[in-house]
């Protein structure tokens, strides 16, 4: 809803790319302010929006899925993000809504984003297919430890240029933005995503498994996701140790884009997603060696969903993301919820929400309690984590 | 006598693509070990079994290919021309955009109907071509959403509209740790619909062709064509053509006829399996040499103890000594220690395969009372040897094995259902609770059968 990055974008190198038509601008900005960004923007530029979401669709001969990519914490993505969300439910009620949600880290300078985020969480939780949260810090941690390897210099590890999960253009050593290598290694996320879809295999995943496979229950679709290799080394050899190394990595809590440890908590369900040269039999041993590790639900005790795409990322010959369904993502939430209520008990900076139309307390009370019972199915299913897990008793059959 | 191929989903397609190849080239093999008149016989009835004749002489498979996005029939229908040896249809092939998304609602709710029409025409097509029809061949695998449900769909389809022709139904039995979270669903709504339509079920496990892969052809890395080659070699060993009767000249006309009338005595029981011995690498097969009794024996033995494989049998499994009884429901706890059969079929080719003696097989003991062993067993030997190997012995067997894999699939379904996790992913399309448990009751009636043996 302003003009600054839009335009940045439309002269930059790929400026071709995008459908200049296909642009919708406003002037001032939502002032990180959800309410504007949902309510006054959403209503304002609904129909432009649809015009050109009928026009972009017309063009497909089969449309799947649409991928939302906003923050929660200001006002634009968030609010008028979220006011989409249920746009594309009514008009494209049989599309899939994959959402990639940037949360804000502990430390970020907007000072509403809690009730930003909340109130977009509450239209995440109803109306998105699959929500794939990530936060900056842990982006930027990721991008830390790249840096540390690349300049640490140290004996016989150089690495190949192309292979940074960050950069694409293989220029790491020039001093790039913060932000342009945290933005990368989402990208490489949903390429990785949709590898198997635009590239052949030996066993295709399509986006909709996605859905299928990870979302035992509707409200339960957050899903945490990891990528690696962040990098490959220059040696050409790749023994199958360094293989087995990157299914490893997937699993730790440094890798993960969101903070989050997967491992001490409960998995629902999780797919890996392979890309290059990996088979099968490599796929098997990995989960064989890792599964004791890693905790699944009672129902669930061998969830895993697999898909193998020959292709392999630029410079790299294998590559992996996994995702999971996993309550290492409630701590994010309670966070949220505690940062939300320090606010919201005394009432600061409510009335930049309340003065705009159609907003009440009422929408903040239920979006705090829509998000308290999505923590509390989580807390549920922590409750199961260290129960033994027993077969019920099955149907009985007259012989 | 002719079949028609149907080839559902990625799994299918890439299977169907391996056993047209495995098919054509053993066909093709110059060292038959037999006379060029037989050799010619043999090439001629494959060649009416599986592939029907073009203009310049390119065999084209009698196949039509279904999947619901376009990428692996593309890549079948170029792999098989660039072999330049035989090739698919350009026409046989039904594809979509979109694909079934693992769920077996959306493949036979939302796909079957919508696509009946087409897919029907394609098959008529290819019924059309053939002089006569033996009956249908489906290969599909039971984890996905297309294969699995729109494989349902169809053969209950071809069950309405051909029902006086045969229909087998191979199976793909997924791998115990996953290859899809909702497999167990997807199998058990599978396994239920077709035991109400298909005439027999050839199941083939993945994880029993993976150790296969890895232990007999040594394989270090392997990858799903490893497995589909070695599951094409099976089912070549099964399908190729086989002597009519002792020593006659003709081949059998019926493949599709004869192996149900062998093997599937009764409709409760429809469940089948293949053993095939030897297998190994190519590279090993040159040093290697092998006499009909020791093949029989290990063949026999692997039947008994369930094993897979010819390597790691358990030799302390022995056939009960009285045929007493079974009381009441055998407890699935213990070790079901003692394979026991209904029908059996061997498939022996090769290099003196009239002297092979097969007294082991005829043994009461290995078969429930209520068939005789004479009706129970049956063999078919050919000289015409399979796939370079010398000899070659091929088990089609009717028996127990399958019980404890069924039960686990059920279990863990049933687990999964009790906290009705994904089960909004189905009732979306139309397939609802009842659905669920109407397959959860055929399919505890099935293993309660094969337990009671």
């Amino acid at each position: 809803m302003e003009e600054g990055v839009v335009n940045e974008i439309l002269q930059g190198p790929l400026r071709d790319v995008f459908d200049s038509k296909q642009l919708i601008t406003d002037i001032s900005g939502s002032g990180n302010n959800w309410a504007v960004g949902h309510k006054v923007f959403g209503s304002r530029y609904q129909e432009q929006i649809l015009e050109k979401l009928r026009k972009s669709a017309e063009h497909c001969d089969s449309l799947q899925c649409f991928f939302i990519i906003h923050s929660m914490g200001g006002g634009t993505g968030s609010g008028l993000g979220t006011y989409l969300l249920k746009v594309l439910e009514d008009e494209f009620p049989e599309v899939y809504r994959f959402v990639t949600s940037i949360y804000p880290s502990g430390e970020d300078d907007v000072i509403t984003s809690p009730y930003n985020s909340i109130l977009a969480m509450k239209e995440l939780n109803e109306h998105a297919d699959c929500v794939l949260p990530i936060d900056n810090q842990s982006l930027f941690d990721i991008i830390s430890k790249i840096d540390l390897m690349v300049n640490s210099g140290k004996l016989g590890t150089t690495i190949k240029p192309k292979s940074l999960v960050t950069s694409s253009a293989g220029t790491f050593k020039k001093r790039q933005k913060p932000f342009d290598a945290m933005n990368n290694i989402v990208a490489n996320l949903l390429l990785n995503l949709t590898s198997s879809a635009r590239f052949e295999g030996s066993l295709n995943m399509d986006l909709n498994e996605i859905s299928m496979n990870l979302v035992p229950f509707p409200q339960l679709h957050y899903l945490v996701s990891s990528l690696t290799p962040l990098y490959t080394l220059a040696d050409v050899n790749i023994p199958p140790r360094r293989l087995d190394q990157m299914f490893s990595d997937a699993f730790s809590k440094d890798h993960q884009l969101i903070r989050a440890d997967p491992k001490h908590s409960l998995y629902l369900a999780c797919a890996l997603m392979v890309r290059g040269n990996v088979q099968i039999s490599d796929l098997r041993r990995n989960i064989e060696r890792l599964k004791p590790s890693l905790q699944f639900v009672s129902w669930n005790q061998e969830g895993w969903k697999t898909s193998l795409c020959s292709v392999p990322p630029v410079g790299h010959s294998h590559s992996l993301l996994a995702l999971a369904n996993n309550t290492c993502v409630k701590p994010t939430f309670m966070e949220l919820r505690e940062r939300f209520m320090r606010l919201y008990k005394k009432k600061a900076h409510l009335h930049h929400y309340l003065q705009i139309e159609g907003m009440e307390e009422s929408c903040f009370t239920e979006a705090e309690s829509s998000l308290s019972a999505l923590i509390q199915e989580y807390n549920q299913l922590d409750a199961t984590k260290s129960m033994p897990v027993e077969d019920l008793p099955r149907l009985s059959i007259a012989v | 006598m002719s079949i028609v191929t149907v080839q559902l989903g990625q799994c299918g397609n890439q299977i169907g693509f391996e056993v047209f190849d495995a098919l054509f080239r053993d066909s093709h093999c110059p060292q038959g070990l037999c006379s060029k008149r037989e050799n010619e016989a043999y090439q001629a009835s494959c060649k009416e079994r599986f592939f029907s004749e073009e203009e310049n002489g390119v065999p084209i498979a009698r196949a039509v290919l279904v999947d619901m996005e376009p990428k692996v029939i593309n890549q079948t229908l170029s792999k098989a021309a660039q072999s330049g040896r035989w090739k698919y249809g350009q026409h046989s092939c039904f594809c979509q955009k979109q694909g079934s998304g693992n769920n077996w609602a959306y493949g036979y709710s939302v796909h079957g109907p919508r696509h009946e029409e087409s897919i029907m025409n394609l098959i008529q097509k290819e019924v059309e071509k053939c002089d006569s029809l033996s009956g249908f061949f489906i290969i599909m695998s039971m984890a996905g959403g297309t294969g699995s449900g729109l494989g349902a769909f169809v053969t209950q389809n071809l069950q309405d509209q051909y029902s006086h022709s045969l229909k087998m139904n191979q199976i793909i039995w997924p791998y115990g740790t996953g290859e899809i979270i909702v497999q167990n669903y997807n199998s058990i709504l599978t396994l239920s619909h077709l035991y109400r339509s298909s005439d027999a079920l050839l199941v083939h496990e993945n994880d029993a062709v993976h150790k296969i892969c890895a232990k007999l052809m040594n394989i270090k890395q392997i990858s799903f064509s490893d497995i589909n080659q070695v599951l094409a070699h099976q089912l070549g060993s099964v399908f190729q053509p086989t002597y009519s009767a002792e020593g006659s000249f003709h081949y059998r006309r019926n493949p599709l006829g004869d192996l149900m009338e062998n093997l599937v005595p009764h409709p409760e029981f429809k469940m089948l399996g293949v053993r095939n011995i030897p297998q190994m690498s190519e590279n090993s097969l040159a040093y290697s040499t092998f006499t009909w009794a020791g093949l029989l024996k290990h063949l026999r033995q692997m039947l008994i103890s369930n094993a897979k494989m010819e390597e790691g049998i358990d030799w302390q499994v022995r056939p009960p000594v009285s045929r007493l009884p079974t009381l009441g429901k055998m407890s699935l706890n213990k070790e079901l220690h003692f394979n026991t059969s209904i029908a059996n079929l061997l498939i022996l080719r090769g290099k003196d395969v009239h002297s092979a003696d097969l007294g082991g097989f005829k043994d009461p003991a290995l078969y429930t009372s209520w068939l005789e062993p004479v009706n129970a067993f049956n063999v078919w030997k050919t000289q015409r040897s399979f796939n370079k190997y010398e000899k070659s012995a091929a088990l089609v067997t009717n028996s127990q094995f399958l019980v404890k894999p069924l039960d686990k699939i059920v279990g863990k379904a049933w687990n999964m259902f009790a906290s009705k996790a994904y089960v909004h992913q189905y009732t979306k399309f139309g397939i609802e609770e009842e659905d669920f448990l109407d397959s959860f009751t055929l399919l505890e009636q099935v293993v309660a059968s094969y337990c009671n043996l």
